[in-house]
C-alpha cells in the first residue's frame, strides 16, 4: 500500500509564484506540514512527505485510507489544514463544521411521475445509510443532525415517466442540515434533478443506490443566491451493470463545495461524472469527486469544466480515482479543463489516480488550465466579429460540451441561458 | 471600385532585447480587380504586412497610413477592419474549441453583413462552397479547425474568403504546405473570388509555384521590411530562375535598379 502511495500522481499542482494575495502555491489554508516540504511538489519525496497519515487513528494518504463515520465526534475539529479542506475558506462556512446543524432553512418540494415513490421518513428508516457514510465533518455534523429524509424510489423495472424534480429552496441562514435518498431498484430507468435555489447554509447528505441494471441520472444543480453556503456530499453506490450519469452545475451561491462520489460494488457498472461551474468576483465553488473501483470491469469517465471571471474568483476540483487491487479490467478516464477568463481569478485542479493492479484496460487523467487566448480572439474579430460576441462564442462553447450531456431540454434551455447571464454580467 | 493604399509603413515589434523594426517604409496601392503578388526570403517582412494590415496586436505602427477608400484602418479595431472588407487568410489558421465551423461561419457573416443571412440561401451557399473546395460535409459540425490537417485549414480559410466576400484579401503563405492537388483546388477557389469583380487581392508567398494558377498584375519584392523591386508577371518567372540571392539583405531598391539599368544598357 504504501509503494502505491508514494507513486500517486500528483500533476496540476500550482506554480511556485504566489500570485494572489493571501494564497500561497498550495492554497489558502496550506498546512504548516506542507509548507516545508513541498518545494517540489511533483518530486518523489515530496509526495511521500505529503502523506498526512501514520499517526494513531490517522488515516494514510490514500483514498481508501479516509476516515469514515456517521459520527460527528470521530472527526477532529476542522483547521483548514487537512489535505480535503486545505482550498476551503473555512470562515466563511458560516458554522456548517461547528455549529449544531439544528435550523430549518430549506423547504423541499418534490414533484415526480405517477409512477415514482416519494416519501419524507424519519431518522431510523431502513434506507438510511444504504448508499452512504460521512467522509468529512460537515457531512458527519448534517448526519447527526438531520430530521426527516426525503426518499425517492424508482421501482423495480419500471421507467419513470419524466424527470424527478427536488426543489430545495432556502429561505434563511440558520445552519441546517438535509438528508435525500434515491433509490433507483433493479433494471429501472429514471432522471432525478436536485435543484438548489435561494438562500441557505445547508449541509446536505444525498445517498444514491443504483441497483443491478438500472440506469440512473442525477442532475445537481446550485443556482443559489450570492449569499447562500451549501456543502453537498453526494455519495452512489453501483450495483452490476448499473449505469450512473451524475452531472453537477455550480453557479450560484457565496460558497459551494459539492464532493460526489461512485462506489463500484459488483462488476459491469458504468459512471459518468460530469461537472460545470462558472465562477464570479469573489465566489468559492470547489468540486471533489471520488471514483471507486472495488471490482473488476467496470468504467468510468470524468469530465469538469469551469470558467472563472473576477477579482478572487476560486474554483477548486480535485479528482481523486482508485483503481484497487481487484479492480481488473478497469477502464477509467478524468479531466478537468479551466477557462480564466480575468486576472485574479484561481482555478485549482488536482486529478489524482491511484493504480493497484496493472491488469486494466485503462486508465487516464488530464488537466488544462488556460486563460482565454488572445490568438482565438484575434482569429474571430478577423471575421468581423466583435469582441465581447467572440468572448461569449467560446465560453459558451467551452461549457456546452457539460449542458449537452443533460439531455433534458428543458434544464438545458435554462443553463444555457444562465450562461448567458453570467457572460453578459461582465465588462468584455 | 475600391482602393486600398499603404504609404510609408512602419511597423516594429517589442522583443525581448528591444523594440525591433520589420517595415522600414513600405508603401502599396491595391485597387479592385488586381492581384498583388508580394513575394521575399523568409523574415523579410512579408507575413508582418499581412497581419498588420488586419491589425493583429502584436505589431505597433510607428509611422505611415493604411486606407481604404480614404477612411484610416490603423484606426478600427481587428473586426472594423474585417467588416469594412478587409479579410486575412492566416498562415496558421487557430484551432478555437468548442465552437462549431457552422456556428462561426453564420456568426462572422451576420456580423460582416450587419444581417443574419437568409438560412435557405445560406445553408446552399456553404454546402456548394465546400463541396467546390472538397472539403467533407462533416467539418460544418466540427469546431473550427480543430484537429484539422494543415491542407484542410488552408481550404477552410479560402471556403471564408468565398462566403464573406470581402473587397480586399490578403492571402498569407496560403500555398505553403499544400501538395499540388490542394495547391490547385486552393487556387481555384482564390480565382472564383477574383473573378466576382469586386476583390483586390494581395498575395503573400515565398514561392512561385502558386503564381501558375493565380496570375498576379503586379509583383513586389520584398527584402529587408522594404520593396526591392516591383514588375510585372515576368519578375515572378525571373525569381522562378534566380531566387532571392541577387537580393543581397541590405541592398537597396536604387541599387537593383541600377543593376538592372546597367544589365539592360
Amino acid at each position: 500500500m504504501t509503494d502505491i502511495t508514494t507513486e500517486k500522481a500528483r500533476i496540476g499542482a500550482p506554480s511556485a509564484q504566489p500570485f494572489i494575495d493571501g494564497f500561497t502555491e498550495e492554497g489558502e489554508s496550506l498546512s504548516p506540514l506542507n509548507a516545508t516540504e513541498s518545494k517540489s511538489p511533483l518530486a518523489g519525496d515530496a509526495v511521500k512527505s505529503h502523506s498526512h497519515g501514520g499517526g494513531v487513528g490517522v488515516p494514510d494518504s490514500s483514498r481508501a485510507g479516509r476516515l469514515t463515520s456517521y459520527k460527528l465526534a470521530d472527526f477532529k475539529p476542522l483547521t483548514g489544514m487537512e489535505e480535503d479542506w486545505r482550498f476551503t475558506p473555512l470562515k466563511r462556512l458560516r458554522g456548517l463544521h461547528t455549529a449544531a446543524l439544528d435550523g430549518n432553512a430549506t423547504t423541499v418540494d418534490v414533484s415526480a411521475p405517477g409512477n415514482v415513490r416519494v416519501e419524507t421518513v424519519g431518522r431510523d428508516d431502513r434506507r438510511i445509510g444504504s448508499a452512504a457514510i460521512p467522509e468529512d465533518r460537515v457531512s458527519a455534523n448534517a448526519w447527526e443532525n438531520f430530521s426527516q429524509a426525503t426518499v425517492i424510489t424508482v421501482p423495480a423495472d419500471v421507467q419513470a415517466d419524466g424527470e424527478v424534480t427536488v426543489r430545495i429552496t432556502g429561505t434563511g441562514t440558520e445552519a441546517s442540515a438535509q438528508h435525500i435518498v434515491i433509490v433507483a431498484e433493479r433494471f429501472s430507468k429514471s432522471v432525478v434533478v436536485l435543484d438548489h435555489q435561494g438562500t441557505a447554509v445547508l449541509s446536505e447528505n444525498v445517498e444514491i443506490l443504483v441497483e443491478d441494471g438500472a440506469q440512473l441520472t442525477v442532475i445537481s444543480l446550485q443556482e443559489w443566491n450570492d449569499d447562500a453556503v451549501h456543502a453537498s456530499s453526494q455519495q452512489a453506490k453501483l450495483g452490476r451493470d448499473a449505469k450512473f450519469k451524475h452531472i453537477v452545475v455550480s453557479l450560484g451561491g457565496d460558497l459551494v463545495r459539492v464532493t460526489p462520489s461512485a462506489r463500484f460494488t459488483a462488476p459491469g457498472a458504468e459512471a459518468e461524472m460530469f461537472g460545470l461551474y462558472f465562477a464570479d468576483a469573489g465566489q468559492h465553488l470547489e468540486q471533489r469527486l471520488f471514483v471507486d473501483h472495488a471490482v473488476p470491469n467496470c468504467k468510468s469517465n470524468v469530465l469538469y469544466k469551469g470558467a472563472l471571471q473576477g477579482r478572487n474568483a476560486h474554483t477548486v476540483w480535485v479528482g481523486d480515482v482508485l483503481i484497487r487491487k481487484e479492480a481488473e479490467g478497469t477502464d477509467t478516464y478524468e479531466a478537468n479543463r479551466n477557462l480564466v477568463l480575468t486576472d485574479g481569478a484561481r482555478a485549482d485542479s488536482v486529478p489524482n489516480l491511484e493504480i493497484e493492479t496493472g491488469l486494466i484496460e485503462g486508465a487516464g487523467h488530464a488537466s488544462a488550465t488556460g486563460r482565454f487566448d488572445d490568438e482565438h480572439l484575434f482569429y474571430l474579430m478577423a471575421r468581423g466579429i466583435p469582441e465581447d460576441v467572440a468572448r461569449r462564442l467560446v465560453v459558451r462553447g467551452f461549457l456546452n460540451e457539460i449542458i449537452q450531456q443533460i439531455r433534458v431540454p428543458a434544464i438545458e434551455e435554462r443553463l444555457t441561458d444562465a450562461v448567458e447571464r453570467e457572460l453578459a454580467a461582465t465588462n468584455h | 471600385m475600391s482602393t486600398l493604399e499603404i504609404k510609408d509603413l512602419h511597423v516594429s515589434i517589442d522583443t525581448e532585447q528591444g523594440t525591433k523594426e520589420i517595415l522600414k517604409g513600405v508603401s502599396l496601392t491595391i485597387r479592385t480587380g488586381e492581384t498583388h503578388a508580394i513575394m521575399g526570403p523568409n523574415g523579410s517582412g512579408k507575413s508582418t504586412l499581412a497581419s498588420t494590415i488586419a491589425g493583429h496586436p502584436r505589431y505597433n505602427v510607428t509611422s505611415g497610413t493604411i486606407t481604404l477608400d480614404g477612411e484610416d484602418v490603423l484606426a478600427m479595431s481587428v473586426d472594423e477592419r474585417a467588416r469594412a472588407g478587409v479579410f486575412l487568410a492566416m498562415q496558421y489558421p487557430v484551432e478555437v474549441p468548442g465552437v462549431t465551423m457552422t456556428n462561426f461561419l453564420r456568426t462572422a457573416k451576420t456580423a460582416i453583413d450587419g444581417e443574419a443571412p437568409k438560412l435557405r440561401t445560406w445553408t446552399k451557399d456553404v454546402k456548394a462552397a465546400m463541396e467546390q473546395l472538397r472539403i467533407d460535409a462533416d467539418f460544418a459540425q466540427r469546431n473550427v479547425n480543430e484537429g484539422f490537417s494543415g491542407g484542410e485549414k488552408k481550404r477552410v480559410e479560402i471556403l471564408q474568403l468565398e462566403l464573406f466576400k470581402p473587397k480586399f484579401a490578403v492571402l498569407d503563405e496560403t500555398d505553403s504546405g499544400l501538395d499540388v492537388d490542394a495547391l490547385k483546388v486552393v487556387s481555384e477557389g482564390v480565382n472564383r473570388a477574383h473573378a466576382e469583380g469586386n476583390m483586390g487581392t494581395l498575395l503573400i508567398t515565398h514561392y512561385t509555384r502558386i503564381l501558375r494558377y493565380i496570375k498576379p498584375d503586379f509583383v513586389h519584392v520584398f527584402v529587408d521590411g522594404q520593396v526591392v523591386e516591383e514588375g510585372g508577371p515576368e519578375l515572378a518567372d525571373r525569381l522562378e530562375e534566380e531566387g532571392y540571392d541577387r537580393y543581397a539583405t541590405g541592398a537597396g531598391a536604387a541599387t537593383i535598379a541600377a543593376a538592372d539599368a546597367a544589365a539592360q544598357a
